[in-house]
């Protein structure tokens, strides 16, 4: 089987509410421009497309219809979606690359979650009989999960303070940042609750926004880009969907395709946490040192486009490697309530 | 390099039904798994990864289900994707989940498709306005009637063909323990006298409306080879193209016909109409049988309709479709790819009952969804490729 390899990424600027798009498509126009321009490929050259977005969150059926009409699929293509974030649709392209039957794929994602109430609609993973009757909304729920370890002394609110400073000052050298400054450690801790024990700075921002990645296979790569960044390791797993039957302080699904992937060794770390509590998690599930630079880009805590925050990820992590600023670096993407379902993508440069 | 092989190792499916209130969405999914796990002879230690399929979420009402079904679907532990390429979703699934065993992943994957449409309104739930987009507000045969006035137009057909493609259909179902309708006695007469909806599509030669699930396992060559007469997958197919754009042939989409021309192309076959035994094609509306006959190549353009009316068709024809009684006789909507998939899977592997197609040892699963613009499609075979 070919190896394959992250060629191109771009993303859309992460707004709270944009006034660019109606269904989320719009989006994605610029961006594979800007990917095209980046790699030197045309529409003709894709041999597989394929996207993840969600009907929900645009409040219709069908949501990716309108995206094949934004790529302008005429000629037919070999076209896929899945419903989860597009981190999963770049799974399977990588899949379809492997099997041969395609020698480059293009893969976006994208959510408009300014158009509804995205604590409220999140609540609409739950199980549909016994507990999304009562409402409970994602940021409640994530406070389930971070009051859990701060009592199992896994971590402290002002260890989450400090990711959250992080993240967000790192997110100054990302120009597609929506949030990219913090006040002191200190300073944070004195803000009131949104759920306790969460406080505004411990959550992700909502974001309007959008990811495309573009994978080669070995052939291709390296005419592509100067270095491409080799997926070594690609590996996704999910827990229970019964909030009360998986010990929510620990991931095993994380740590299961991490160990699968070999994210040993890796420099760059780029965590899909939509909550500071989730990212000491991960770090956790995964084994990371504290020597691992963690989400340089800000991550999730500075931009969570939706169905693409995963992707971007990976794109992100990939980038540190085509730029030659590491060797080795992994994506991680998240999808569910209190991270029940976590994919890895490991990427190493051979430059 | 080319990719591993990959075949059918057992298939299972729901008794389709207006309303199943007997079971939730996780029995209903478990009903078709557990069926198509005793049919695979496979336990859950033996399944590396699932794969599952459904049209949109607004048909339940639960945002992401395969999450909330994590456990019941067997998946907890292992990875687990959700497919939604809107009715052309149960073969892209299957499609999808032939794909992890291609590449040389994993070993044998459980493929789900489902749907419980009366949980909620399907006419509901696709016609939520869009900014900035032509509201249809017509529901799939108010959509699909035009395209097939046009067909009628174009081919010249006599208006009767859509009657005899709705009587076989039914009468096969009929034959199919799991299908919702089984109507052993609906005539060509019945079918005529029933109710016009949306001109010229009638009451009879319309899809119902089912709550149902369908499940395939599939396994690589080792797998394959330890089980009596597995479905080798002999090719894939999947193209989409837009709604709508400048000079589209909604009648005879490109998509549809540039995915045909792949799928024999791959499974070496020249001659569809010769050497395909049996086919299961997506026909929510009676006339699209002609229509899709050809689409998928097996006769020139306009010609469909002549095999239609000569028996061809029809069991004992030279090319049966649909045996199952196909999607007039049951239609889960996220399911019902997935079940032309299992179906063809079926006749080559000798297991499809009192729908037997006899000596079928090639056989084609296809379906599409969206305004005709998604496209699924696979062959399989009773030899290894």
């Amino acid at each position: 089987m070919t190896d394959v390899a992250v060629v191109g990424f771009s993303q859309a600027p992460h707004e709270r509410r944009t006034s660019g798009t109606t269904n989320g498509v719009e989006m994605l126009v610029p961006i594979f421009r800007e990917v095209f321009a980046a790699t030197g490929l045309s529409k003709r050259d894709i041999g597989f497309w394929c996207s993840g977005s969600s009907d929900y969150l645009a409040g219709r059926a069908f949501s990716f219809i309108s995206a094949i009409d934004a790529l302008g699929a005429v000629p037919p293509i070999t076209e896929s979606h899945v419903e989860a974030d597009a981190a999963w649709a770049l799974y399977e392209a990588y899949l379809k690359i492997r099997t041969g039957e395609a020698d480059t794929a293009l893969v976006y994602g994208f959510g408009k979650s300014s158009a509804g109430d995205l604590r409220r609609i999140l609540a609409l993973q739950l199980d549909p009989y016994l507990v999304a009757p009562l409402w409970p909304d994602s940021v409640s729920i994530a406070g389930l999960q971070a009051r859990l370890g701060i009592e199992a002394g896994l971590w402290s609110e002002r260890d989450m303070a400090q990711v959250a400073m992080r993240s967000r000052r790192d997110a100054a050298d990302n120009p597609a940042a929506q949030l990219a400054k913090s006040a002191d450690v200190d300073e944070l801790l004195a803000q009131p609750y949104l759920a306790d024990p969460l406080r505004v700075h411990d959550c992700a921002p909502i974001t309007d926004g959008a990811a495309v990645v573009v994978l080669a296979n070995a052939d291709r790569a390296c005419n592509i880009v100067e270095n491409p960044a080799w997926i070594t390791g690609f590996e996704h797993r999910v827990d229970s969907g019964q909030l009360g039957g998986r010990d929510l302080t620990t991931s095993p699904s994380t740590s299961a395709a991490a160990k699968a992937a070999g994210a040993d060794g890796v420099e760059v770390a780029e965590l899909h946490a939509p909550f500071t509590h989730q990212e000491l998690l991960l770090r956790a599930a995964i084994g990371l040192s504290d020597s691992v630079r963690i989400n340089p880009s800000g991550g999730a805590l500075a931009g969570n486009p939706m169905f693409a925050a995963g992707l971007t990820r990976i794109g992100e992590a990939a980038t540190q490697i085509m730029r030659g600023t590491a060797r080795k670096t992994l994506g991680h993407a998240t999808s569910g309530p209190a991270l029940q379902q976590n994919l890895i993508c490991v990427m190493e440069g051979r430059a | 390099m080319s990719k591993n092989r990959a075949a059918v190792l057992g298939t299972g499916q729901t008794h389709h039904r207006a309303k199943r209130g007997d079971v939730s969405m996780a029995g209903l999914c478990r009903e078709a798994i557990d069926r198509a796990m005793a049919d695979a002879k496979v336990d859950w230690a033996d399944i590396d990864a699932v794969v599952v399929g459904k049209a949109p979420d607004l048909f339940e009402g639960v945002m992401m289900p395969e999450l909330y079904l994590a456990d019941a679907l067997g998946a907890v532990g292992k990875p687990l994707l959700r497919v939604h390429t809107a009715g052309s979703v149960g073969g892209a699934t299957a499609i999808v989940a032939a794909s992890l065993i291609q590449s040389g992943v994993h070993q044998r994957v459980l493929a789900v498709a489902w749907e419980k449409q009366s949980e909620s309104n399907a006419m509901w739930a696709l016609s939520i306005p869009v900014p900035f987009s032509m509201p249809v507000h017509a529901g799939a045969g108010g959509y699909f009637a035009p395209h097939v006035r046009s067909y009628i137009r174009r081919s010249g057909a006599p208006a009767h063909i859509g009657s005899l493609v709705a009587v076989k259909d039914r009468l096969n179902g009929a034959k199919n323990p799991y299908a919702h309708l089984r109507q052993p006695d609906i005539t060509f007469e019945s079918v005529q006298a029933s109710a016009m909806l949306w001109d010229p599509i009638r009451y009879d030669e319309t899809c119902p409306s089912s709550d149902g699930a369908c499940a395939i396992v599939l396994g690589d060559e080792r797998a394959a080879t330890a089980v009596d007469r597995p479905a080798w997958l002999h090719a894939t197919a999947m193209r989409s193209e837009p709604t709508t754009f400048a000079g589209r042939d909604q009648v005879n989409p490109q998509a549809g016909r540039d995915a045909a021309a792949a799928l024999w192309r791959q499974a070496g076959i020249t001659d569809p109409l010769a050497e395909v035994d049996v086919a299961e094609i997506y026909v929510p509306f009676s006339w699209f049988e002609p229509m899709w006959l050809e689409n998928l190549g097996f006769t020139p353009e306009g010609d469909g309709w002549k095999l239609t009316e000569a028996g061809a068709t029809a069991m004992g024809g030279a090319l049966p479709v649909n045996p199952s009684g196909g999607v007039l006789s049951s239609n889960p909507i996220g399911a019902s790819g997935m079940l032309r998939f299992a179906e063809a899977a079926m006749q080559v592997m000798g297991r499809a009952g009192d729908h037997q197609v006899d000596g079928a040892r090639t056989a084609l699963g296809h379906a599409y969804g969206g305004g005709s613009q998604f496209f699924s499609m696979w062959v399989v075979g009773s030899e290894r490729p």
